[in-house]
Parts: structure tokens; sequence; C-alpha cells
């Protein structure tokens, strides 16, 4: 028992406004740079890099953040068997970057983000892209540019496909009977 | 998987935790490249450095590590120590447990004793070297550096040269590497590779250098210490050099693009020559620098765990 949250067409369409609307509040796309966060936004990145280059003619500065050093719970949480590099290959100093995830939820993840990039220098801003925010917040954090906000039950699972086809779906939470 | 609880010897270890680690230092590896080399995951975390026997190197590794990840380290060392006023090592164990460490890196010269230290202990103990026993982190660094420069672990040819006996570098490497499918030849004169060492860790020993540098993919050398000729184990080290010393001649009997290895400190001119140690085949530095990073990833899964999984694991 699914519920489609978004198609392939609903998903492009959403990555090109998303990437004309930070190519215009950067102003061209000469101090920016596109940085997804491991591993939901990272595929998300690329397709809005790739739009952005698509759009403004030239290629723009990416890379990838992993978040696990930097976590909240890194102290309490099992260490996660799946950390990878971080992988910055340009200094931020003096861009506009934006740090992409595909779901926007507690906002925690957001903040380790911004923690983990400003170690690798001084943007002169930080923006936020996410396809889908599913509200739930428990830090002052919002999306800049944002593909569809939506209305999720709390144990309801938002899961994001980017790949040979693109989807986002809902997996209800388990009901009483199903356990 | 969780965290570990310890890390006292590699035979504990399971392959996929071996893999675990590696791939955890992997993510590490790229944070002391960085600008800023710091993360705060283990803010609020005590690391205590044990050290009986002097390890200017791997403590130096250690505590970097620690500092790297935001951890409090501190360095307990033998000579400022109550040890040399005659505290047991259970009294030292108490002690150090009244003041909450979360991690206790532990070098003694006695084969056993970070064992011992684990029993007693709440928090986590990470082997840094026991008597002629293990070194896990060093072969964990070793491992590290070969898939690094070979791309794989698995099925490699490696060749550990020196003084076997005494090294527990060589017992480790031997352990983890045998566990991915290696074939370890390890050569040296007589006195210093034992003959049970072959069935005992299920490798070749060899006591003619040329034969076992034959084909092989990393050359591992081991420092020959001057205690070895006070047991007249070794005749002197001039004729060791020229039996067993590693130089370009014998390095060409190894695949072309074999690595050469040393766990340091390097006894230039004995056994490896200058021109290897300094060549494009050697990764001595690699080794240094992977070192950080894997113990890094060590205490990061000993002190980054939920509390009471020690209890669950042990």
């Amino acid at each position: 028992m699914t519920e489609v949250l978004l198609d392939a067409d609903a998903i492009g369409r959403a990555i090109r406004r998303m990437a004309s609307e930070i190519v215009e509040a950067s102003r061209g796309a000469g101090s920016l740079a596109i940085v997804g966060i491991r591993r939901g936004g990272v595929v998300l990145s690329e397709r809005l890099a790739a739009a952005v280059a698509e759009q403004e003619g030239t290629k723009v500065p990416t890379g990838l953040v992993d978040i696990a050093f930097y976590r909240d719970d890194a102290a309490t949480a099992l260490p996660d068997p799946k950390i990878g590099p971080s992988h910055l290959p340009f200094d931020p100093t003096g861009m506009d970057v934006v740090l992409v995830d595909d779901v926007l939820q507690t906002g925690r993840t957001v903040r380790a983000a911004i923690d983990c990039l400003l170690d690798y220098g001084r943007p002169r801003r930080v923006w936020l892209a996410a396809l889908l925010d599913r509200g739930g917040r428990e830090l002052p954090i919002a999306a800049d540019f944002l593909g569809r906000r939506i209305e999720v039950a709390p144990g309801a699972k938002v899961r994001v496909e980017l790949g040979e086809t693109d989807r986002a779906w809902l997996q209800p939470a388990p009901t009483e009977e199903a356990r | 998987m969780s965290g570990l609880p310890h890390l006292l010897d590699l035979r504990s270890l399971s392959r996929d935790e071996v893999v675990k680690i590696l791939d955890t230092a992997e993510a590490f590896f790229e944070v002391s490249r960085r600008p800023v080399r710091k993360v705060p995951t283990l803010r609020g975390k005590t690391i205590i450095n044990l050290f009986y026997e002097a390890s200017t190197r791997t403590r130096t590794s250690f505590e970097i590590a620690a500092k790297r990840l935001s951890a409090d380290a501190v360095n307990m060392s033998v000579s400022t120590s109550s040890v040399s006023k005659g505290e047991t090592l259970y009294d030292t164990c108490k002690t150090l447990e009244a003041m909450h460490p979360d991690v206790v890196v532990i070098r003694h010269s006695a084969s056993g004793a970070p064992h011992y230290v684990a029993s007693k202990l709440r928090c986590g103990v990470v082997n840094a070297g026991d008597g002629m026993h293990a070194h896990p982190t060093q072969a964990l660094l070793d491992a590290f550096t070969i898939r690094r420069a070979k791309g794989t672990l698995e099925g490699l040819n490696v060749t550990i040269v020196g003084d076997v006996a005494h090294s527990r570098v060589a017992r480790c490497n031997s352990v983890l590497l045998r566990s991915f499918g290696c074939r370890v030849r390890v050569v040296g004169p007589r006195t210093l590779v034992p003959p049970h060492f072959a069935e005992a860790f299920d490798v070749e020993t060899f006591h003619e250098l040329e034969p076992a540098l034959e084909g092989a993919d990393v050359v591992m050398c081991l420092r020959i210490q001057r205690e070895r000729l006070q047991d007249a184990l070794l005749p002197s080290l001039r004729e060791y050099s020229r039996t067993f010393g590693v130089g370009q001649a014998q390095l060409a009997l190894a695949k072309k693009d074999a690595i050469v290895m040393h766990p340091g400190p390097m006894n230039r001119g004995v056994e490896i020559a200058h021109d290897v140690a300094d060549g494009p085949q050697s990764v001595v530095l690699d080794q240094v620098e992977a070192g950080v990073a894997v113990r890094m990833a060590v205490l990061y899964l000993l002190a980054g765990g939920e509390e009471g999984a020690r209890e669950a694991a042990a």
C-alpha cells in the first residue's frame, strides 16, 4: 500500500524550476556551487547542477558532504556502517553554496551539513534545496528552494528514488494488524 | 553491527569488522587533508594514552587521531607515572577508571597486558602493542595502505622480511592478510624466523631472501633491533644487511609495481637501502598518514557506540 507523491514528470519539472530559482537568487551561476548531502541528496544535487548547466551554459562546482561525524547524536547513536568521505574539490569561500537533500524533516541533518561545509571555508551564503518537505522540524531550518511541501503522518516513510525511473512515494506507518 | 567493545588483537576481529574499520578509515582519511582538520564527533569524550613502553610515533598518532575527533586526549607515560613508585597494573586501572575515560589506549611490554586491563575496566581498550603479541592498529593501517595502493586486499603476495620472531607487527599482519587469502612469505635468518611460525600463522617461511621476494606485490621490511646483537642472534648488522637487506637489486625480483613498507623507525642501510626507502615504490609515509585515519576509525567505533553495546558484545 503505497501512495505516489511525485512521478518522473513532476520530479523533472520540480528540478528545472528549482534550478532556475537558484540561478535567479544567485544572479547567474558565476559564484554558485551545489553540494549534495550524502546519501539522499547526492543524485538530486547532480540533477540540479545539470539543470543549472543547461540553463546557463556553464558548469558549476559540485561536491558532497557526509554528516556522520557532525551528528548531534554521534556519541550515542550506533556508528553508521555506511560512512563515506566528504568530497569538496573547491574552496567554498565567498561562494553561494546550495546544500541539497531529498527529504527535509527534523532539520538536524541540515544543521550537521552546514557545520561540515563551514570546515572547508566561509561561503558568502548557504542555501538549502529539498525535493520534499514533510514537516516535523526540530530546529529552526527552512528550505530556500523546494519541490513540494507534503503533509505526512509521523510514522510514515517518505521514499525518493532518482535513477532509471524517478519517483517519490509514501510508505504508510504499519497498522496494528500488519504488525 | 554495533560498535566494537575493544580492540585487543586481530584474531578476535571478524573479516567484516576489519572491512568496516578500513571503510570508516577512508572517511576519516579525508578529514586530515581538509583546511580544518578536526570533526566534532567525539566531543566530550576522554581518551587516555597509557604507554608503558617508549613509542613516540604510535603515541603521537593516537593523540592526533583523538584530537582530530575533538576528544580530550591525555598521555600517561611510564617515566612520569606512579608505576615507577611500584603501583600495580590493577591499581593503575582502578585509578584510571575513577576518572571516567571512554577509551584507554595501552602499550605494554608484557604480552596480554591489554587483555588484563580490558577485563578490569568498563571502558573501551585499544592495544597499541603488547610485548611480542599484537599491534592491531599497525596491521590495520598496513592493510589500509595496501588496499589503497593495490585496490584490494584479496589474494596478494606479501613478503615480510626481518626479525619475525620478535615482531608483533609480523604476527598481526600475518593473521590479517591470511584471512583475506593473501600468500604470506616470511623470511629472515634462522635465529629470527622460528620453525613453528609457519604452522602457527599459516604462512611460508624462508631463510634466503631471493626466493621469498619473487613475484611479491608487497614487501614489508621489519626493524632490526640492536638488542638482537647482544642476544647473539645476529653476528653483525653488516652481515644482516648483506643477506637480508632490501635494496634495488632485491626489489627487482618482486613485481614491477610492488610496494615497499616499513613500520618505522627505519634503520637505513640495514634492513632497507636508502634508495628503496626514498624510492617510488616506498609507501612508508603513506603508512604514517594511514595510521591517523585508522586510529580515528578505531576510536570512533569504540567511543561512539551506544551505551551498553560493550556489555552486550562482551
